[in-house]
């Protein structure tokens, strides 16, 4: 009786909780469908404030300075990070776990003191080297912070392998280099495919370190909604954020089904060598 | 009569001062069947890397047919590797695993088929063309690990214990089948091993290993009946070692007793290490024997009993195929070719004693030296 009631509370707790989360993100979505600029009173479907979005210029620029440095900040991190996963793997111990401790830091660490410090230092080099704030320190400040993430997504396919793998290429004939690209890439490829994923992911919804290294002739989606919040409250903020949220949404249960689809296959394969060798 | 093909030349090897490899001198024949044969750590793994490739060594060189490879890498020797866990590519099925060496060396497509088609049928693997790797048992990827080494006709193919993971009969089996292919493909096999038996069972050499250096290089035979020092002799089957000295050649004596025995060429008085190997001991009623004791213990081991005999406190381990209850007087004769002198080594006194004897003796080893095994794997 006493448990039921229990389970009951359980569930309601549980319930609020969720509420609390979602609630706010649901009522932007459906009062970006409104018909009237009130954020309070519905008067009906439209998708007239994503129709006056796609008008709007500046967005619309901002849109593809975002598309633009995701796209290719993923893409350079995930080389990088698959680089120096493949250098931490085969190190000693030591070296490797104090590397991978340090690799994990920029992500638990606070954005806007990652954003300031990249900042100060693009500052200092450009003062030095002579260029300022602009895409090319937002591209690599999105490259800073996305490479640990790859590193983080790539180690476990590496701890996975067979450590003799790429040296069973060589033997047979493979250069170090056909040996990666043929051996250990379509193993290491789920991995990867995951790190590129998550990267853009995280790339594509910064707003901190985006706002300080970016300088104020670009400027993102995120550091646009900010803008706006400011100049003029417009429901096409909610139209913006609804697409920002459905992206990111949509990218993590991509993100999160194919590891956990991954994790099944491996507990598969290892039943079955088990069952293979009983045999 | 027999041609040289690999030979290793005052080779070291020291990660972070540690000694691994201590002067290594050996050659290998064409066709031989040789194999490195010692405890965990000995440095047999080390070698065999060192033979492939995989490892440079601190100092000496290596030479395969006279030309020296120290800096040759290993996709480019002709020599081909069976590793521990196989290290089949798990993305490509069986067919493709084995064409792989070919399809690098950019062998037509035809010869790829008919010579992977060939090689499975040699490992009793054909119609598993599709198999997915994963799909196999230990023994049938052991055997896809062997053609996909094997298809790419090395001269010198290098197994670093290649049946450790199989259970008992599998790995019977797989002797017999890797001394068979050995013979009918001419190849010299150089295998990596902490099993005596396998390693007497397959080899046309035997070098024994230990902390670095070769204790000895020989016939299964001369490894066994003549061994060099207490290290061999007790590696290599069970031996009762004791101490000795010559008297003159052809005399031994050890317990106050004057033996007769076969061997000569020590200095007078010498102190020497006698091994007597436990199966070649005879025993008698104890009026009979040249030596008297008590059995104090006994343990049944299927072809034959394993019994512990306390001669004036030292124990001896006897192998006979009759029983005789703990706590019989029995009395003991020995051959003079039952009795193996060796020169004092830095292994005296530590082997060959069965004061300590107990049943799980043995088994409590075998796993260590798994364990160890897997450890030295990773090492390096």
């Amino acid at each position: 009786m006493n448990q039921k009631k229990n389970g009951a509370m359980t569930r309601l707790f549980t319930v609020l909780v969720y509420v609390f989360l979602y609630l706010p993100i649901a009522v932007l979505i459906v009062f970006s469908f409104n018909d009237s600029k009130s954020r309070t009173v519905w008067a009906g479907f439209s998708t007239h404030w994503y129709q006056e979005l796609f008008r709007d210029e500046e967005i619309l620029s901002a849109f593809s300075t975002t598309i633009t440095v995701s796209v290719l900040a993923a893409l350079i991190a995930t080389v990088l990070g698959t680089a120096a996963a493949i250098g931490f793997h085969s190190m000693r111990r030591r070296p490797r776990n104090l590397l991978l401790t340090i690799n994990s830091i920029p992500m638990t660490n606070a954005d806007i003191i990652t954003g300031v410090s990249l900042m100060l230092l693009f500052v200092f080099a450009g003062n030095l080297l002579g260029f300022s704030l602009g895409f090319g320190t937002l591209l690599l400040a999105h490259i800073t912070f996305n490479i640990p993430y790859v590193v983080l997504a790539v180690m476990p396919k590496l701890r996975q392998l067979n450590p003799n793998l790429a040296e069973a290429a060589q033997d047979l004939g493979a250069t170090p280099w056909q040996a990666f690209w043929k051996v250990l890439m379509p193993e290491l490829r789920p991995g990867i495919l995951n790190g590129a994923l998550i990267a853009f992911t995280m790339s594509i919804d910064d707003f901190v370190i985006s706002y300080f290294t970016a300088g104020s002739e670009v400027s993102t989606l995120a550091m646009q909604i900010y803008a706006m919040t400011r100049k003029r409250i417009s429901p096409e903020i909610n139209a913006l954020s609804t697409i920002l949220f459905a992206i990111v949404l949509t990218l993590l249960v991509i993100v999160n089904v194919r590891q956990v689809r991954q994790e099944k296959q491996r507990q598969r394969l290892a039943l079955r060598m088990r069952k293979g060798d009983a045999a | 009569m027999a041609k040289e093909l690999i030979r290793l030349h005052d080779l070291c090897m020291s990660y972070d001062d540690e000694m691994v490899l201590d002067h290594i001198n050996l050659y290998i024949n064409d066709s031989e069947f040789l194999t490195l044969l010692g405890p965990s750590g000995c440095g047999k793994t080390t070698t065999l890397r060192i033979i492939g490739g995989f490892t440079t060594p601190t100092s000496g060189d290596v030479t395969f047919d006279g030309v020296r490879i120290n800096d040759v890498p290993p996709h480019k020797r002709q020599i081909n590797t069976v590793f521990q866990k196989y290290a089949l590519f798990p993305h490509l099925d069986v067919f493709e695993n084995v064409a792989f060496g070919l399809r690098i060396s950019k062998v037509p497509e035809k010869e790829i088929r008919t010579r992977v088609e060939e090689m499975l049928e040699v490992v009793s693997l054909k119609g598993f063309e599709k198999r997915r790797v994963d799909q196999l048992s230990g023994g049938q990827q052991q055997r896809v690990a062997i053609a996909r080494a094997l298809v790419n006709r090395p001269k010198v193919l290098l197994l670093d214990e290649p049946l450790g993971a199989l259970d008992l009969r599998l790995r019977k089996d797989m002797q017999n089948e890797l001394k068979r292919i050995q013979q009918q493909m001419g190849i010299t096999f150089i295998y990596v091993t902490h099993d005596q038996e396998e390693a007497l069972t397959m080899s046309d050499t035997v070098v024994v290993m230990d902390k670095g250096r070769i204790q000895q290089i020989g016939t299964p035979e001369d490894i066994y009946n003549e061994p060099k020092n207490a290290f061999v002799a007790d590696f290599i089957g069970e031996s009762n070692i004791l101490d000795g000295v010559m008297h003159a050649d052809y005399v031994v004596e050890f317990f106050n007793r004057k033996f007769k025995c076969l061997d000569k060429g020590f200095a007078p008085m010498e102190p020497v290490d006698v091994v007597i190997r436990p199966e070649d001991i005879e025993i008698v009623p104890p009026d009979k024997g040249r030596l008297q004791g008590t059995v104090t213990s006994v343990t049944f081991k299927g072809v034959r009993y394993d019994t512990i005999v306390d001669f004036k406190g030292y124990k001896w381990l006897i192998q006979t195929t009759d029983y005789h209850p703990v706590g019989e007087e029995i009395g003991i004769i020995l051959n003079p070719d039952d009795i193996h002198i060796m020169k004092k080594s830095d292994y005296s006194g530590m082997f060959g004693d069965y004061s300590s004897y107990s049943a799980e003796y043995d088994e409590i080893n075998d796993l260590e030296y798994e364990e160890e095994g897997e450890d030295a794997g990773h090492e390096d």
